[in-house]
């Protein structure tokens, strides 16, 4: 199995930061909803650096495992830890962008105004960070008129307000256009390169390509294969992650 | 006894003429339902925000009893308020029977629960919506009941509305309490229910009037609300 260790060494991994941060150690997570196992003994290592894309089929558990290692829901078994703290005592480290955007019924601007506030950080970075994703230009404009692409930056604008360590994305860019979807990935790589800590899910193989430094890949609540990218896209190990990259149903 | 024909024409020519009598009827039922409206709100929304959010023992026993009293006959509060505030009641000492204190006491132990009810329904939908990505960036509780009313202003406005309607028209509390006083306790609906019998139809129709008005004024003041909010998408 593909660990920290190894992707140290590696070099497709692109490791930046000097800081000491969150590293995750997961062991033999199980999260159960009542007789299906909706993960079935995950265990993961990831280190405090890098681009972890998660990728796997629909219902493979993708959005439940970021939200077991963000701390939102507790697993039925299992252990799950960052730099040794339980993710609860993490989490206002870490950012989470969910998969459907929820906005508060406000402006475009009050909403990063809102996260800012809550979060005791400087309001004047507001507009720039607007200006990050694009959207400076609609900053008065109710929140929930946005397009789903727009909605998803201003999603991701108010996940960086926070100033994570850790970023986890989940499908950030599913209904971006194409210029759009590259500009959110020049962000996000430019936050890996600041030191953030992203993992990120997504069905886009070419954006698994560009990111990843490694591939986790989930089948049916299990990890069929944890590899560097390079190996991954070059050959999977695994049976069922050949067919899903070669676009062959694997659910 | 005045045919119908002959009582609205009186009516209407009360109204338009502004009769000085009339007006202050209409200006006291609508300051004590007013301040009903905004007590009850001071009571009802926090009540129905913690019930919303909170995670307590006996919450769904609250949730039942919120819901019982959303639908006290108006007549029973009239009743037990009365019997609180009579000279002999636990509250006679105050002396506030047919005063317009009593009739805002009634009126707002009448619309507290509708409101705790009703915004309790609004804030827990919301909060189901929100709470993981509230959850996701650690806000406290006391910021997370605030963003909560903030976003939900809209929805919380009608329902203070419906209150303000539901005491505005209520007859059975403020007529036991208040007593129909001249010039002292006499509001809308106590003056139309004892002008009928009195068979003076032209005043009472003439309040009718105004108070059909003001029922319909707040029904396009919720309509507008909703209408306002949906067209930024903030409901
Ligand atoms: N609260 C729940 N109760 C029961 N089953 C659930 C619950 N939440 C998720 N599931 C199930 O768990 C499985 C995994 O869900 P998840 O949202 O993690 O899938 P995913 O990999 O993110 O899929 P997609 O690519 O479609 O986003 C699904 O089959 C889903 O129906
Ligand atoms: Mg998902």
């Amino acid at each position: 199995m593909f660990d920290a260790a190894t992707m140290g060494s590696d070099p497709s991994s692109r490791t930046a930061s000097l800081t000491a941060g969150l590293d995750l150690v997961m062991r033999d997570v199980g999260l159960r909803f009542d007789n299906v196992m909706a993960l079935d003994g995950v265990s993961l290592d990831l280190g405090a650096t890098g681009c972890t894309v998660i990728m796997g089929p629909n219902g493979a558990g993708k959005s439940l495992l970021l939200k077991v290692m963000h701390g939102l829901i507790t697993p039925s078994s299992g252990t799950v830890l960052w730099a040794g703290v339980h993710p609860k005592d993490a989490m206002s480290r870490q950012a989470l962008v969910f998969q459907k955007p929820v906005l508060l019924r406000r402006s475009v601007a009050a909403n990063i105004d809102f996260v800012l506030k809550a979060r005791g950080k400087n309001m004047a970075r507001r507009d720039d960070l607007l200006d990050h994703v694009g959207l400076r230009h609609k900053a008065n404009q109710p929140a929930r008129l946005l397009s789903g692409g727009e909605a998803q930056r201003l999603a991701l604008a108010r996940a960086l307000a926070t100033d994570p360590e850790v970023l986890f994305l989940d499908e950030p860019t599913a209904s971006l256009d194409p210029a759009s979807v590259l500009a959110i990935e020049k962000i996000v790589a430019d936050a890996r390169d600041r030191g953030v800590r992203v993992v990120l899910v997504t069905h886009d193989v070419g954006q698994a390509r560009r990111m990843a430094d490694d591939v986790v890949f989930l089948h049916r609540g299990r990890i069929g294969e944890h590899s560097p990218a390079a190996a991954f896209f070059r050959e999977p190990r695994c049976a069922a992650a050949r067919d899903y990259i070669d676009g062959r149903i694997v659910v | 006894m005045q045919s119908i024909g002959d009582a609205l024409g009186l009516a209407f020519a009360l109204v338009l003429s502004g009769d000085p009598d009339l007006l202050e009827i209409v200006l006291l039922s609508l300051r004590v339902s007013l301040t009903a409206t905004i007590v009850a709100c001071a009571i009802g929304l926090p009540i129905g925000a913690l019930v919303a959010i909170g995670q307590f023992r006996g919450r769904n026993a609250v949730l039942i009893l919120m819901n019982a009293l959303m639908g006290l006959p108006p007549v029973v509060v009239g009743l037990l308020v009365y019997l609180h505030l009579s000279r002999s009641g636990p509250l006679g000492f105050l002396g506030l029977l047919y005063t317009p204190t009593a009739m805002i006491i009634a009126q707002t132990i009448l619309i507290a629960p509708i409101v705790a009810a009703l915004s309790r329904q609004v804030l827990e939908d919301l909060h189901t919506e929100y709470a993981d990505q509230f959850r996701s960036l650690c806000l406290t509780r006391m910021q997370t009941v605030q963003a909560l009313l903030w976003d939900a202003r809209y929805s919380l406005l009608t329902v203070g509305l419906a209150g303000f309607g539901r005491a505005v028209a209520e007859v059975g509390a403020v007529i036991i309490v208040g007593g129909n006083i001249d010039h002292l306790t006499r509001v809308m609906t106590t003056a139309i229910a004892l002008e009928t019998s009195k068979g003076d139809l032209a005043l009472a129709l003439a309040l009718g009037i105004i108070l059909l008005v003001i029922a319909l004024g707040v029904n396009a003041a919720v309509q507008s609300v909703r209408m306002t909010a949906a067209r930024q998408a903030y409901v």
